[in-house]
């Protein structure tokens, strides 16, 4: 455990001198913020006119302004990270590879679980910085919605980003650990996350035994839920698992390492 | 403290490793001498627990090096080749991040770190970003690095590489006051270190042990006989006929040095003797001009060039060419 503490401060240490860290988190804000924004004033122009038109015709405006941000920006919210979360964990082992620090890590009395498990949980708390600040959106609008914000869909949909997260980190941590290269790794994990996102469009438009099946495994369509304000056991377990699933290939490899060396 | 035992490591085909087998005892330094591939880092690296051995064993302080690994690792202290830094850490923060990983409770970290600098003499640096330091201070702080949970055994792998002589020196020195409290093992394809620093000298070649000795005694084993290098004015019949005078002699090789009238005779003689006094009068006697007479001993890297080049080459001209 003590073990695990230290490798985890040292990745956040190195996470806040890393300029690419810094990159990330800015670029994810500014495009985060952008989209609030549009998401914002698009439904409030919707609102305006249904209001209109509920006047002229007397039926009483339906709109629930605040959820229907909330849901569409958790929507964005979970497509920008799969964009931007390669190139924070590209080099979770990548680089400790290509420096020989792996060596020491390796030499010293850590289990592998523990050199995994420590940089996982210092990438989740990285991407939960990330993520902090877009709740002032929501303070913000909730300072001015009428009818108030739904919160139980807001913590749901928190929870889904922050459980898509942890998949994402502990697949990006695996994949880095299989090269030297952060380049590679990176290029790599794009690719995957790419694909997961395909594979859920094309889920999402046929419907076959196929695309039933695809879009079971699709981490993104789990995701809906939560954004929905659903909180789905079975979908809370599918995450944990996968997550589970990319620390315990992160450890396999690390193993393996051993083996491979030449 | 290590015991090797018959140990091998391949990599699919290719042996880096074969059978080799050796002690240390505590408070040893022993140097692990041979050129680049000999399988110097390989032998390390399975020692440290990062490479398992394709056969044989190896224990440290009792702990097989494979099997309780933990335990092991807990008692090593390693450098590799490259020192496992980190550029955008400060050399204390870093000091105090390897204390924790290799398990030093945690009242004592500061203790620990402070004693590491202080050896490593880094403590004007202790604020210091790695990135920012020179090629010496860096290898410095990997040395901090190996002692600052004060391992029984500390590993280092060829730790002067790169460095300036003034900075290799320190570096010995260094390594020369861990001994004692701490067994060493490190590795080098330079000689002079061996022979200055180490208590004994593993030279291996070949991922095969060429010899294991102290360096003197491996330089006494090897010399055989008693050699005497001489520079003389004059023809090269009276040069022969005064040295044939002296007894004891049984070979000599004369031969004319290049743009002189100058001729250079190496005499051999059995190990024990010194002809150098019977020499000089013989070669005065004879009228020839003496300029220059001396005992040549075999150095450490004419034993090394004997032992790591191909068997068929005599080892007397590995000599004549050093």
């Amino acid at each position: 455990m003590k073990g695990m503490i230290a490798v985890y401060r040292r990745e956040i240490g190195s996470y806040f001198v890393s300029p690419i860290a810094y990159i990330v988190v800015g670029l994810f804000l500014l495009v985060c913020g952008w989209f609030f924004y549009r998401i914002l004033g698009y439904f409030i122009a919707q609102s305006v006119t249904a209001q209109m038109r509920s006047m002229q015709m007397g039926a009483p405006p339906a709109m629930d302004v605040p959820g229907l941000v909330i849901q569409n920006f958790f929507g964005i919210v979970s497509t920008i990270i799969l964009f931007l979360l390669p190139m924070l964990t590209m080099g979770i082992y990548a680089e400790e590879r290509k420096r020989g620090t792996m060596e020491l890590l390796m030499t010293s009395p850590l289990t592998e679980f523990q050199i995994v498990l420590g940089k996982f949980f210092a990438g989740l708390t990285l991407f939960l910085v990330m993520l902090a600040p877009t709740l002032i959106y929501q303070v913000i609008m909730s300072a001015y919605a009428e009818p108030g914000i739904p919160w139980a869909v807001l913590w749901s949909g928190y929870l889904g980003l922050v459980l898509l997260g942890a998949v994402l980190v502990s697949l990006g941590a695996f994949i880095s650990s299989l090269t030297e290269s952060q380049i590679i790794a990176g290029v790599a994990t794009f690719a995957v996350f790419l694909l997961l996102w395909v594979l859920d469009f094309g889920a999402r438009d046929s419907s076959s035994t196929w695309s039933d099946i695809v879009g079971y495994l699709s981490i993104l369509r789990h995701y809906d839920d939560f954004s929905r304000g659903v909180i789905d056991t079975t979908s809370v377990i599918f995450y944990v698992s996968l997550a589970s699933v990319g620390v315990f290939l992160t450890q396999r490899s690390l193993d393996s390492m051993r083996w491979r060396r030449a | 403290m290590i015991e090797v035992d018959h140990l091998s490591k391949s990599y699919g085909k290719n042996i880096a490793v074969n059978d080799i087998s050796f002690t240390v005892e505590k408070g040893e330094i022993l140097g692990f001498l041979g050129p680049n591939g000999a399988g110097k880092t390989t032998t390390m690296r399975i020692l440290t627990g990062y490479l398992p051995a394709t056969s044989g064993s190896a224990r440290i302080a009792g702990f097989d090096v494979f099997e309780k690994s933990m335990e092991v690792r807990r008692r090593i202290g390693y450098l590799p080749e490259t020192p496992p830094l980190y550029p955008d850490m400060t050399v204390h923060s870093y000091l105090e991040f390897v204390a924790r990983i290799k398990g030093v409770p945690g009242g004592d970290i500061t203790k620990r770190v402070d004693r590491a600098m202080e050896m490593a003499n880094l403590t004007d640096r202790k604020n210091e970003l790695i990135k920012r330091l020179s090629r010496g201070f860096k290898q410095r702080v990997g040395i901090a690095q190996a002692i600052v949970h004060n391992p029984d055994v500390v590993i280092l792998d060829e730790p002067t590489v790169g460095l300036d002589p003034k900075q290799i020196i320190e570096v010995r020195k260094l390594i020369k006051g861990l001994a004692g409290e701490h067994t060493i093992i490190l590795s080098t394809h330079i000689l002079p270190e061996a022979s200055q620093t180490c208590d004994r000298v593993v030279i291996i070649n070949r991922g095969r042990i060429a010899a294991v000795d102290t360096p003197e005694n491996l330089t006494t084993q090897l010399k055989g006989s008693e050699r005497v290098q001489m520079e003389v004015r004059g023809e090269e019949e009276p040069l022969r006929e005064a040295i044939d005078q002296v007894e004891g002699v049984t070979k000599v090789e004369i031969e004319a040095i290049e743009n002189s009238d100058h001729l250079k005779a190496i005499i051999e003689s059995e190990s024990g003797t010194d002809l150098r006094g019977k020499l000089a009068a013989a070669v005065i006697s004879k009228g020839l001009d003496l300029f220059e007479l001396k005992a040549v001993s075999l150095s450490l890297e004419d034993i090394f060039l004997q032992l790591t080049t191909e068997e068929s080459a005599p080892a007397k001209e590995a000599a004549v060419v050093a």
